[in-house]
């Protein structure tokens, strides 16, 4: 028995899975973005696994560029985290709806 | 063999870690669960020869992102426990759970019906790679480093830009206005 691309895909795919169900399901802004960093993981695994199968070293520029912009992102969305936050320490997604209008 | 059992653990890390993010109510234990998909990813890096990813992975992901969720959470004082007990949207979570699914199985589709290991799929659905980058017997720092700097140089400088840009719009969100901004208001009263 050998591990096969097709593994690393069927993971993949159960963790993408799985990070979009918490995503909507979860209500605290901070575990939310948790979630997306669970699907761009799965997203960095597939693409790793294709590297590998295909020969080819784009999967892994991809999954560098991933990285960093995976850093950017929580940056900015933790910065607005906590700047909601700090007004309503006990806000939930649903108290964001009041930033319309 | 032993690549076999390295992956299952490794896969029951990771998929055990998720589901410590999703279901734990306190969002620091949701955190460390968090460590332990990111290291189990590592550990699949280092399984298929990507010593390098495996490394940022873990600086980058189980370090820097982690610890600034952490600090976060800590800063704020807002580990209170989520109550599971109360569904805001009426039936949310059915539609959630079945709105996965259909996701899952259309991707596991997408992969068992393209052919063996999915690389037949894959090019059928993006098309050949316009420029292929073979892998060399470099060792795979070398190998990214030779493609970052030549054929990716101008990306690679707009993510050193996006970073700063990144940094400068943090402190501009957080940075503190005036006293007035630390009154906590009441959920519905009025926002500036």
């Amino acid at each position: 028995m050998e591990v096969t691309t097709t593994w690393y895909l069927v993971l993949s795919a159960v963790l993408f899975s799985l990070g979009a169900f918490g995503l909507l399901v979860r209500r605290n802004p901070l575990v939310m973005f948790m979630c997306v960093e669970l699907m761009l993981n799965a997203v960095n695994i597939s693409f790793v696994a294709f590297s590998r199968s295909l020969q080819d070293l784009a999967g892994q520029t991809a999954v560098f560029f991933v990285l960093v912009v995976a850093a950017a992102e929580v940056v900015v969305g933790l910065s607005i985290v906590v700047s909601l936050l700090r007004r309503n320490p006990s806000a939930t997604v649903d108290d964001f709806a009041e930033m319309k209008g | 063999m032993v690549d076999v059992i390295v992956f299952i653990i490794s896969a029951s890390v990771i998929l055990g870690g998720a589901i410590g993010v999703i279901f734990n109510p306190n969002p620091v234990h949701a955190a460390l669960s968090l460590i332990a998909t990111f290291f189990g990813v590592a550990i699949l890096f280092v399984l298929q020869e990507v010593h390098f990813l495996a490394l940022v992975q873990v600086v980058v992901y189980g370090g820097a992102v982690v610890v600034l969720f952490l600090f976060v959470i800590m800063l704020l004082g807002v580990e209170e426990i989520e109550r599971f007990d109360e569904e805001p949207i009426e039936g949310q979570r059915i539609a959630a759970l079945g709105g996965s699914l259909i996701l899952l199985g259309v991707i596991l589709a997408g992969l068992f019906l393209s052919g063996p290991g999915g690389e037949d799929g894959a090019v059928a659905i993006t098309g050949q790679a316009a420029q292929m980058v073979p892998l060399t017997n470099e060792t795979d720092v070398v190998q990214l480093a030779n493609d970052l700097f030549t054929r990716h140089v101008f990306a690679f400088e707009a993510t050193g830009l996006l970073l700063t840009i990144a940094t400068v719009g943090a402190v501009v969100l957080v940075k503190n206005r005036g006293a007035e901004d630390l009154v906590v208001d009441e959920p519905g009263t009025s926002v500036r």
